[in-house]
């Protein structure tokens, strides 16, 4: 498996991890060769098998759409970065 | 001498009066003071500690009866959200997060009594084999090979808190295991190291890594206390969606029933091209330890399990970088400034995550993405169903399967860093049962030649730790592995 910068650009823009520019023939490489081994996998017959999507094959439980917990904000914005009164701050993201 | 002491030992110690559960828990801070080197604990919590220790002290005055882990000791892979006090994963990214709330399952130990004393060092957010990817430096084995004084990786994630149970710093502790977190630095520490069924105990409050793999489990000096520990931690949780349904059985009372008539499963296709001679011996020694004990050794295929480990390498990344999109500088964690938020979500991760996670994200999001999905992805989850019907078949004919955990003997500190295949191999025995999502357990059988520790791995049917234990118990007798690391002669 061959992977060039633009891919590896497009894949961190995808990841919203900023890449230097330097760096990226050295990580095309790098995921390249992970990429490259993972494709062992191409030499099983996998035709008429299932993807396995949960594990011992239970389903997911229910329950009543009702509000069970919450009520705390300062709770919740104890870790936040940036807060403004009871809400998570960021930069403006409207003009 | 309460260095030694393991969990049973320490109910014995208190139900006797030998000793009060705040000098246990005292002499143990002190200890961890005294192991820095190791590098092994990221935070301490000594008040929170000697505070159950004297409720405990106070419950034993009144009369009231002991609950399970009384006064013990425990230390907790800093992957654990632990209330009010900081939670990092190791990374940069969560070094000043805490949880206003606490996991479930070290709310569970609180609950049976436990004096949870410290949080431990581990890869960043758990994707590694050696503690070396941790933002706060590597965890340090305390095991040293003869003859030679390089320090040793104790392997990974879970390499802190099975150093500190090694060096005797603490009795047990948390570990969680994602392909071999718990398992791999077991076998490079000297320890019982478990991994219960995907689903026994609640991933609620662990932070994330790869959600359909994710579990905790113990690590102690002997298959007894690590039987104790996760009937403590077990049981159902409706705040985790996939926690089972399952009664918790008395894991301690399956012990001592021996393995006559259990049948146990050697795969042909675990004998690895470079295995050690004395690795390979290890293991054939244990399944004719297995045999004396009354077992019957029937050879087994699992023939897809040289695809194990490269359909783990895009199911794990996948599900990371889905559960690692919520660092994002927004809600908690580190933020990077800049003047839009696109610009802001980028920077905060090119800084928070370190050169592996980047690494694992970016791999993720490749086999996630438009036109790759089903080559990648999908093609790993037929994959991975194939190697959990290749152990559905054998457990119609074996009770439980007997591997090496590890391919290698600890490794020097630093080593494989540059070469991230040449570390995911660690992982090689271990993550088949992670993606079948069944228990196994590693304990210590033996030293190399170098005299470092070897585990031996034992897998079992899904919700049967029980047998799990059980044979673990029979070669733990038979190998009587008594060696104790440089760290502490």
């Amino acid at each position: 498996m061959v992977l060039n910068r633009v891919t590896v650009g497009r894949i961190a823009a995808l990841a919203r991890i900023d890449i230097a520019e330097e760096e990226a023939d050295a990580l095309a490489a790098e995921l390249g060769a992970i990429l490259g081994w993972v494709e062992t996998l191409n030499e099983v017959d996998t035709d008429d098998i299932a993807p396995m999507t949960s594990v011992g094959g239970h389903s997911l439980p229910w329950r009543a759409d009702e509000v069970d917990d919450g009520g705390y904000p300062d709770r919740i914005l104890s870790n936040a970065p940036d807060a403004a009164g009871a809400f998570f701050a960021v930069p403006k993201v409207v003009e | 001498m309460m260095r030694r002491l393991g969990v049973a030992d320490i109910r014995a110690g208190l139900a006797s009066r030998k000793f009060s559960a705040v000098e246990l828990v005292q002499d143990r801070l002190a200890a961890l003071e005294d192991a820095e080197a190791l590098n092994a604990a990221v935070t301490l919590m000594p008040e929170r500690a000697l505070e159950a220790a004297r409720v405990a002290d106070r419950r034993r005055a009144a009369g009231e009866p002991a609950l399970p882990l009384d006064g013990v000791p425990v230390a907790v892979k800093d992957l654990f959200c632990t209330e009010g006090v900081r939670t990092t994963a190791s990374s940069a990214m969560l070094e000043g997060f805490v949880p206003p709330y606490e996991s479930t399952v070290t709310a569970n130990l609180i609950a049976a009594g436990a004096a949870l004393t410290a949080k431990t060092n581990l890869d960043e957010f758990a994707m590694g084999s050696s503690t070396a990817t941790s933002y706060f430096g590597p965890a340090v084995n305390p095991w040293k090979a003869r003859g030679d004084g390089r320090p040793r990786a104790p392997g990974g994630s879970s390499g802190g808190s099975a150093a500190l149970v090694a060096a005797s710093v603490v009795p047990a502790a948390l570990g969680t295991d994602t392909g071999g977190s718990i398992r791999q630095p077991a076998a490079f520490c000297g320890v019982v190291g478990l991994k219960p069924t995907y689903g026994r105990c609640s991933r609620w409050g662990i932070v994330a890594f790869a959600s359909s793999l994710d579990q905790a489990g113990p690590i102690t000096r002997s298959v007894r206390d690590a039987a104790i520990l996760l009937a403590a931690m077990s049981g159902h949780d409706p705040r985790d969606s996939t926690s089972a349904r399952q009664p918790v059985p008395d894991f301690e009372a399956a012990l001592g029933g021996g393995v006559r008539g259990l049948r146990i499963g050697v795969p042909l296709e675990y004998r690895v091209d470079g295995m050690p001679d004395e690795l390979d011996a290890l293991w054939r020694a244990g399944a004719g330890w297995l045999k004396e004990a009354g077992a019957e050794i029937v050879d087994i295929s699992l023939p897809h399990t040289h695809y194990a480990l490269p359909a783990y390498y895009i199911v794990a990344p996948a599900e990371a970088s889905s559960n690692l999109a919520r660092y994002d500088g927004v809600r908690y964690g580190l933020r990077a400034s800049a003047d839009a938020i696109e610009e802001q979500y980028a920077r905060t991760r090119r800084t928070g995550f370190g050169a592996e996670v980047r690494r694992r994200v970016l791999i993720g999001t490749y086999v996630l993405s438009a036109g790759y999905y089903d080559a990648y992805y999908t093609k790993a989850q037929r994959v991975r169903r194939l190697i959990a019907r290749d152990f559905e078949q054998a457990f119609g004919k074996v009770d439980a399967v007997l591997t090496p955990t590890a391919p290698t003997a600890a490794f020097p500190l630093g080593e494989k860093m540059d070469d991230p295949i040449a570390m995911y191999l660690n992982d090689v025995f271990t993550v088949p049962a992670s993606l079948a999502g069944l228990p196994a357990v590693s304990l210590p059988a033996g030293l190399d030649g170098e005299g470092l520790p070897l585990g031996l791995h034992l897998i079992g049917r899904p919700f049967d730790e029980e047998t799990v234990l059980r044979a673990a118990e029979a070669l733990e007798a038979a190998a009587g592995f008594d060696a104790e690391p440089e760290f502490v002669r």
